[in-house]
């Protein structure tokens, strides 16, 4: 039998922290760029339409590596109902990640609108105009938008709470530092 | 208490920590979203200036809501390849779809009452480019800033005088537009009027060559003057009935033609023309050739951005494009959940 990895693979890693920052960046743009009338509406438009189809691609990415690599496992003196909650919020995670941009996308195309992103890349259309189907989309991208910014500010207070208070390892899974071998020879 | 069994002292000062992280990024996104600061001109903030007092016209454009839908072509006579690679420029014929339309946001004004009359245009190319604008009949725009135009759409909701009087001396360059409101000719067609993109963009042509320009649709028919007073007395809708007659027995053409600015002419500010000697290039015409009822109409579902834009034409310094696609977006967005309160004729049968 295979020892479970303790922590996530370095590509797993790099992934997340890119993600992460991406992610973040892409929800402050959505609620900005559609609160201003400023020349600045133009340029974050085109940013948050490029960055979410790059996250779509990212994300199915990361979905294979942790299908084919695996997590390490949660500590087992961790309560369950915060495994639960645990699991739970990162299916959550995993299904904004893929549902936000196809959602954005559905909500352009049902305007009819084209779809053209940095670099005059453009993505053909998929869906017929429609207002029913566009008014469903855009409600679904906005309110999940603001679900998943609080679902994110959930999972760094949770990663805190590993990292500060119980100091459990779990944190160390991801962590972006090198860290040094749980079990050191004695120096 | 204890946190799972971990002792609580230390972890006091962690918890705050905690807790302050997640308060700054909550404060932070709420800052962004606009939530805290209630002055920053939003979409939502212009939207609520044009609505008129009677009430938002539900599922229609919160602007220029009263219009007509018309199908056509641009025909490219190839002049304009020089100053712009848009693939709309090389000679051939492009099919176009637009809409004739009013500067009210009520969609049931009488149409002898309102003074701007527009336009939207959307040419398609063979590979699905598009290229979409929506022009007026004025000269230059009333104001120059998008500010200006919210406080302009404020002052004139107002009961009192002396909001408008205030606006003026605020905003000097609307005098201009006051004057050509009263002088200029009113006529009896949309096909006699002229249409401006008064916003300036970049045209960049196949070496790369960049020129700031604006275009300008000018009618063939001939524009007869009328007395507004004498319009009154067609009728509520009568520019909906005129076109359609004049397109059914023959289609309507306008010439448009592109204007190059010297170098140091003013991009940024549609509110002031550019001399009247700069270059000029006759791009095309275009052609409408059929008329139909916006209520089922294909114009009515599309929102005539002016920064959809083909390669070759990009916005220029002009504030304009970016504010109208942001109030435009959120226009389109509202009339298509209300689309219920304007049904189309098929779905409106009981």
């Amino acid at each position: 039998m295979t020892r479970p990895p303790h922590r996530f693979a370095p590509t797993q890693r790099l992934l997340h922290w890119l993600m992460a920052f991406c992610i973040i960046a892409m929800l402050f743009i959505g609620v900005g760029m559609v609160s201003t009338v400023a020349p600045k509406y133009l340029p974050l438009i085109l940013i948050h339409k490029t960055l979410g189809v790059v996250l779509l691609i990212l994300v199915l990415v990361r979905l294979a590596l942790r299908l084919r690599l695996g997590a390490p496992p949660l500590p087992a003196d961790l309560p369950p109902a915060i495994k639960l909650g645990a699991r739970l919020s990162h299916l959550l995670l995993y299904g904004f990640m893929i549902l936000m941009p196809l959602l954005g996308l559905g909500m352009l195309w049902a305007a009819a609108y084209p779809v053209v992103l940095f670099g005059g890349i453009e993505i053909p259309e998929f869906l017929p105009q429609s207002d029913r189907a566009h008014t469903l989309l855009w409600n679904a991208h906005v309110y999940l938008g603001l679900a998943f910014f609080a679902l994110v500010l959930l999972h760094l207070a949770a990663a805190l709470f590993h990292a500060l208070i119980r100091r459990d390892g779990v944190f160390a899974t991801i962590s972006p530092l090198p860290q040094r071998e749980r079990m050191k020879p004695a120096e | 208490m204890k946190l799972a069994g971990i002792p609580g002292r230390s972890s006091l000062g962690s918890l705050i920590l905690i807790a302050a992280v997640i308060g700054c990024s909550a404060a932070a996104f709420a800052y962004t979203a606009g939530w805290l600061s209630p002055s920053r001109l939003t979409p939502d903030l212009m939207i609520a200036a044009l609505t008129p007092p009677s009430g938002p016209p539900l599922g229609h454009r919160r602007n220029h809501a009263k219009g007509i839908c018309f199908t056509g072509t641009f025909e490219a006579n190839g002049n304009g390849v020089e100053l712009s690679r848009a693939q709309m420029f090389v000679q051939g014929r492009y099919p176009v779809l637009g809409r004739f339309n009013l500067g009210t946001a009520d969609p049931n004004a009488v149409d002898a009452t309102v003074r701007v009359r527009g336009v939207g245009l959307q040419i398609s190319a063979a590979d699905g480019e598009e290229w979409r604008m929506a022009m007026i009949n004025p000269p230059f725009f009333a104001v120059s800033t998008p500010e200006a135009f919210h406080d302009l759409l404020v002052a004139a909701g107002k009961k009192d005088p002396e909001a408008m009087t205030a606006f003026t001396r605020a905003n000097p360059e609307f005098a201009a537009f006051a004057a050509w409101a009263n002088a200029a000719p009113w006529t009896g067609s949309y096909a006699e009027e002229p249409y401006n993109s008064l916003n300036s963009f970049v045209f960049t042509n196949a070496r790369g060559d960049e020129h700031a320009v604006r275009w300008s649709l000018l009618p063939t028919a001939e524009p007869t003057p009328i007395a507004q007073a004498e319009l009154k007395k067609r009728g509520p809708d009568f520019l909906e009935q005129e076109i359609t007659d004049r397109v059914q027995s023959a289609p309507q053409r306008w010439t448009m033609v592109t204007t190059v600015a010297d170098p140091g002419d003013p991009t940024a500010d549609p509110s002031r023309a550019w001399p009247e000697n700069r270059r000029k290039v006759q791009v095309g015409t275009l052609v409408v050739q059929r008329i139909e009822a916006e209520r089922d109409g294909p114009c009515r579902d599309i929102n005539f951005d002016p920064t959809v834009l083909p390669r070759g034409i990009r916005i220029s310094d002009d504030p304009f494009p970016a504010a109208r696609s942001s109030v435009y977006r959120k226009s389109y967005d509202l009339r298509a959940a209300e689309a219920g309160d304007y049904p189309r004729s098929g779905v409106a049968k009981p």
